[in-house]
């Protein structure tokens, strides 16, 4: 009995923590203010990193992101210049102690998107797939 | 294609001029953990990192070892580009504080890995897998001749 309430107490508080995300929202506001993206994807990947040593003493819960934007910001920018405007917005996040400590990137412009949106669904059924193992 | 196991023992020697690299970085550090501005001596022992090999990765952990999913990622797709281990250079930003946070400021770039092709900044990871997946990587690495050379390729 006692361990049942425990227990449920235990999940209600996670799923409260599930909800705050002042990492996630300050990253969505200074992406949208900046580069007013057409998409705007924030995948919260840090429960797949707790285990790293890098981690250890590491309380946050937003580590670890993957962010997928479509601006026309980007246009005839190369792929380093893009990842560095998006450092930029995120330099405080990323400096400060506890804050992000990864961040994949997926930068493109409405065309590229499009373009490869088209790609994928011609290669579809081929069994063609040019993604890295990373096994 | 070359096999993978035959790659990473390749690459085992490209680690090697870490340590004498590392020693490099001994002096006392004045500013703890945000170094505004990279020390002559240590933006010089960068630039002597960038050049050491046509191909520099900076890197968490070695090839063999690497301490981190992008580092390991970014490894791979430099074994299965073919990438000639004699031309190729890993630097672990572990053994390192002053290299990791100097190589930072150097390439104004917050993360790691890093690569370097002919002392230009390329890239980190995802933009390695993009160029690995859209074939301009394989262009870049041919125009710049750093590619074991076709025999491998031919016994396919």
């Amino acid at each position: 009995m006692l361990r049942r309430s425990v227990l449920s107490l235990a999940r209600r508080q996670l799923s409260a923590m599930a909800l705050q995300t002042p990492m996630e929202d300050a990253m969505r506001t200074k992406i949208t203010e900046a580069l007013k993206p057409s998409t705007l994807e924030i995948h919260n990947d840090s429960h797949l990193h707790s285990h790293h040593k890098a981690m250890a003493g590491s309380t946050s819960q937003e580590t670890h992101f993957r962010v997928v934007i479509t601006s026309e910001a980007f246009k005839s920018k190369m792929q380093p210049a893009r990842h560095r405007m998006v450092y930029a917005l995120l330099k405080e996040e990323m400096a400060r102690e506890g804050g992000i400590h990864a961040l994949q990137l997926r930068t493109r412009t409405l065309e590229e998107e499009q373009k490869q949106a088209e790609r994928d669904s011609t290669r579809k059924g081929e069994g063609v797939d040019a993604k890295v193992d990373v096994a | 294609m070359v096999s993978r196991p035959l790659l990473s023992s390749a690459f085992r020697q490209a680690t090697r001029p870490a340590p004498t690299f590392a020693s490099k970085f001994s002096s006392p550090r004045f500013f703890p953990i945000s170094a505004r501005f990279l020390s002559a001596e240590t933006k010089a022992a960068i630039d002597k990192a960038v050049g050491s090999a046509p191909v520099v990765l900076f890197m968490k952990g070695t090839p063999e070892t690497p301490q981190c999913g992008f580092s390991r990622a970014s490894i791979q797709i430099l074994g299965l580009q073919g990438v000639d281990p004699q031309k190729f250079n890993a630097l672990n930003v572990l053994e390192d504080e002053d290299l990791r946070q100097g190589i930072k400021e150097y390439s104004e770039w917050p993360t790691i890995p890093q690569l370097y092709v002919d002392k230009e900044f390329v890239g980190g990871c995802d933009i390695l897998v993009a160029m690995h997946q859209n074939g301009e990587l394989a262009k870049m690495f041919e125009e710049k001749k750093v590619l074991i050379l076709a025999e491998g390729e031919a016994s396919k």
